[in-house]
């Protein structure tokens, strides 16, 4: 399939990319049918890059969807192709966690924009031939989602046992359930919103214009210059880092603790060990993502609004869903505050849906929903035990 | 599956038609909640004041929000339940009446349990013993309670006649949680407790 679809595709593919795809499937769609996104424009032929876990049953019921959150991507539990790290979802996913593999097939697919094999400003505009970079559509919350409805009818999965995720994963949750609720058994939005905030839209621009305002980023047209806008991205890293720690995290791994010195500097190199650990978030950051993937990416979550999407009122996004859902939130958390999941509860409430939820008292901030945290592990796996057993699924434990 | 449960519960989930769908409202643990879960194959769901109740409900496989009845009632829309159930808490909220009013809006039927504030030993201690009532199933100082709308039997009687809600069942129970089938007035001085399904008139 590989190789019909280089042609397919045209694309003038990245280290990354070329390592992503070499370690995951991929499948191309929207060859005959392309796929309508939010902005008005057909994005067809496109490409959307896969990691499966476990194996689908017969009934083909046991299907768990893993949307990811900004940074991250389809290696959830396994070696990153890039990075060479373990995977961003290893304490939720592998065998005796709570999404194991040898119960359910989990899916987990790179978003659309994004850059590690799944259709982003990366690829080429089969019309032209050239590459997309700041050309390609914006996309949306939205637009993801549908090119993963398009993926699983691809692979002939009629609906989800699960859809799971956390941050932007968390909306992408939300905007299966309210456009899908027939496809969607259970639903688990984690730590994140029905709409992206003023504070978080303002974050998210201060990480865009460094990355526009880099010199090396040429338009977005970088890849043709033979640049990279890494100091751009790398400051665009460094500001979100912050936003995804809480204060009382950052004071107790770092403090005012100076870096391999005994005394201040008087200068401007990494006095502090905060500092160097920000530039050493922000220069790795920049190896394994792409800054053009990055603009478009944080746009899609900042155009995020379900309400707006059904005549201001959430209620109406889920009116008669037959979903179940659990929602997750921390108490550190503030990019997505509990505040944010409780009025999605109070929407859920108004439709009478089926809602769980539960605040993870924790104090690693946003970060916390990709951590150690036992207490959300318990809720998840109190939550999918009865989840499958309402759904008659056989071996989950 | 645990088929026991605190008897006042127990006599809860007698009232509960099996394959409905109910509200939990102060659900603490869940017992209730996965009893009827388990044993009637209720939809049943929860809301919780504390968020480790919360949480442990949660964990154990039940639909359970963070909430009380005072605030988070007004979301549910009409008729979205077939039974409301509050049990050992109607004293505890801010405004009982607004409580049990919501109550019979979101459910067709609304069950509530309270202590009775009229049982014999608690005339005697305020009369006799000049101080506020402490008892097994009010066991609180008058200054840490969170109960501040204690009533009687006979008071509850009462707001449901003004409010016009139909009392289908009444059960009173004695120390034991027994039920005991007396006339109203020795119903108001022996019961400990009173178990109330309501409907709207």
């Amino acid at each position: 399939m590989a190789g019909t679809t280089d042609k397919t595709m045209l694309d003038d593919l990245t280290d990354a990319e070329r390592k992503a795809l070499a370690q995951c499937r991929h499948a191309v769609l929207g060859v005959e049918r392309p796929l309508r996104l939010d902005c008005g424009v057909d994005l067809g032929p496109y490409r959307v890059a896969y990691q499966t876990y476990g194996t689908l049953n017969v009934e083909k019921s046991n299907v768990v969807l893993i949307c990811h959150a900004l940074t991250m991507d389809q290696f959830v539990a396994d070696q990153h192709p890039v990075t060479g790290n373990k995977g961003w979802g290893e304490s939720i996913v592998g065998p005796g966690k709570v999404l194991d593999p040898a119960h359910y097939f989990i899916i987990c697919a790179n978003v659309l924009g994004g850059c590690m094999g799944t259709t982003g400003p990366l690829a080429c505009d089969p019309a032209t031939g050239q590459p997309w970079n700041l050309r390609f559509p914006v996309v949306t919350i939205a637009d993801m989602v549908r090119a993963q409805v398009a993926l699983l009818d691809h692979l002939g999965i009629p609906d989800l046992f699960c859809v799971i995720g956390g941050s932007m994963g968390g909306m992408q949750v939300l905007e299966w359930a309210a456009s899908y609720p027939a496809r969607v058994f259970s639903a688990v939005p984690i730590a994140c919103a029905a709409r992206h905030s003023a504070q978080n839209i303002a974050f998210h621009e201060v990480g865009r214009q460094a990355i526009m305002a880099d010199p090396e980023w040429k338009g977005g047209d970088y890849r043709l210059h033979h640049t990279v806008p890494a100091r751009g991205l790398a400051v665009a890293r460094m500001t979100a880092h912050i936003t995804y720690l809480s204060e009382q995290a950052l004071q107790r791994k770092f403090g005012r603790a100076l870096q391999d010195r005994n005394a201040l500097g008087f200068g401007f190199d990494a006095d502090f060990q905060v500092e160097s650990y920000l530039r050493y978030q922000g220069s790795t950051f920049v190896d394994r993502f792409d800054a053009n993937s990055y603009l478009y990416i944080t746009r899609a979550m900042d155009y995020f609004d379900l309400a707006d999407a059904h005549g201001g009122v959430l209620a109406n996004a889920f009116k008669g869903t037959p979903t179940r859902f659990c929602l997750v939130s921390f108490t550190s958390d503030w990019l997505f505050p509990t505040r944010e999941s409780r009025e999605i509860v109070h929407a859920l409430n108004a439709a009478a849906a089926n809602v769980s939820f539960v605040e993870v008292e924790s104090d690693k901030g946003h970060d916390a929903f990709l951590l150690e945290e036992p207490e959300m592990f318990r809720t998840l796996a109190g939550f999918l035990k009865g989840a499958a057993s309402a759904r008659g699924l056989k071996d989950v434990p | 599956m645990n088929s026991a449960i605190r008897v006042d519960l127990q006599l809860i989930a007698d009232m509960v038609d099996p394959a409905t769908r109910a509200l939990d409202v102060g659900c603490g643990d869940g017992s209730l909640l996965a009893y009827l879960v388990d044993f009637k194959r209720v939809d049943a769901r929860g809301m919780e004041l504390s968020q480790a109740g919360v949480n442990a409900c949660v964990a154990n496989g039940l639909s359970v929000i963070q909430g009380d009845a005072d605030a988070d009632l007004r979301d549910y829309p009409d008729d979205a339940f077939d039974y409301v159930i509050l049990s050992q808490t109607l004293q505890a909220t801010r405004e009982p009446r607004e409580v049990l009013r919501q109550m019979l809006r979101v459910g067709k039927r609304a069950i509530v349990s309270f202590p009775n504030f009229a049982h014999w030993q608690i005339r005697l201690r305020l009369v006799f013993g000049g101080r506020m009532p402490e008892t097994p199933s009010l066991p609180f100082k008058w200054y840490d309670t969170p109960n501040i709308h204690l009533c009687s039997i006979d008071d509850f009687r009462a707001l449901c006649a003004d409010m016009g809600v139909r009392v289908e069942r009444a059960i009173v129970l004695d120390r034991t949680s027994k039920p005991i089938n007396l006339p109203p007035l020795l119903a108001n001085l022996l019961g400990e407790q009173a178990v109330f399904m309501l409907r709207r008139d």
